[in-house]
């Protein structure tokens, strides 16, 4: 029985522990995503301005009270634009920035594949 | 045809990435949000700064009012230059104003306003700066335009008589 409840407080510790450490980590993921609008070219993780702070405790109460990492980018991306994210999702200001790459590497693509057919049918 | 279209283009194309890029240069590189905006105001709770209780800020917004909510602290020098200007328009009886204290005590936020007058309906206390965030805020002072619950206007930085005199058309 002695034992039963020693490894049932074990269990609780360790339980509560690797809670706050996943808590932790997601909160320091979240942050570096963030840009800092004080500091400009800082990410909130790194700044040590108010605003950062202050960001960082509500990324915090927000993991606290149950939001995922989607729903407080998004409560961000509301307040301030898209612009406080470092890797925005794709909308009708960023299609350019996403679909460009692709775009350049098929027409490369193209390009190269064009050459080749044409030395070997020569 | 094809040999001396090709150089057109070359030269043409390059032109136009120097120009896009020229005009790039001239842009500020600092990112402001938009001040333009129609949404809901914030729903959260928060304490007050002269009563012990917690409020839903959505309580404090009636329908059918004009609101300025301002976020002010009493260590920010550009509070206290438009602290006379919130007292003017604390006078209008169209416009209810709001405050938020931002990162500040309560016992200088108290101060502040027994030196320089309250002109503030109801005073939110965020010491830790979270409720600030929920407005879409990044410093102080900033200013709230509300009408129905909806943000109309969003003013960055102190107010200044322009600014004061289209607050007072805007609630006319």
């Amino acid at each position: 029985m002695k034992i039963l409840k020693l490894s049932l407080i074990f269990l609780f510790i360790f339980s509560f522990n690797s809670l706050m450490a996943n808590d932790e980590e997601m909160n320091s993921k979240i942050t570096k995503n963030l840009r800092c609008l004080i500091c400009q070219g800082q990410s909130i993780y790194d700044s040590d301005s108010e605003f950062a702070i202050s960001i960082k405790t509500l990324v915090n109460k927000k993991l606290e009270e149950g939001f995922s990492e989607n729903q407080i980018y998004d409560f961000f991306k509301e307040k301030y634009g898209d612009w406080i994210l470092y890797d925005p999702g794709l909308n009708k200001n960023t299609y350019i920035l996403w679909l460009l790459p692709i775009l350049i590497f098929l027409i490369g693509g193209a390009i190269i594949a064009k050459t080749f057919i044409i030395k070997k049918n020569n | 045809m094809k040999n001396k279209l090709l150089p057109i283009i070359i030269t043409s194309l390059f032109i136009i990435i120097f120009i896009f890029f020229y005009k790039g240069l001239q842009n500020s590189n600092i990112y402001t949000p938009e001040t333009k905006i129609n949404i809901k105001v914030p729903s959260f709770d928060a304490e007050l700064l002269y009563e012990k209780k917690l409020i839903n800020s959505s309580e404090l917004f009636q329908v059918d009012k004009f609101y300025l909510l301002n976020i002010w602290s009493s260590w920010c020098v550009p509070c206290r230059q438009e602290h006379p200007l919130l007292m003017s328009l604390g006078k209008n009886k169209n416009l209810e104003l709001i405050g938020i204290n931002y990162k500040d005590t309560k016992i200088n936020a108290k101060n502040f306003l027994a030196e320089l007058g309250n002109p503030f309906k109801k005073i939110i206390f965020d010491d830790r700066g979270i409720n600030a965030i929920e407005w879409g805020a990044y410093g102080v002072p900033e200013s709230y335009l509300i009408k129905n619950g909806i943000i109309i206007k969003k003013y960055i930085g102190p107010l200044n008589k322009t600014l004061f005199n289209e607050i007072n058309f805007l609630v006319k």
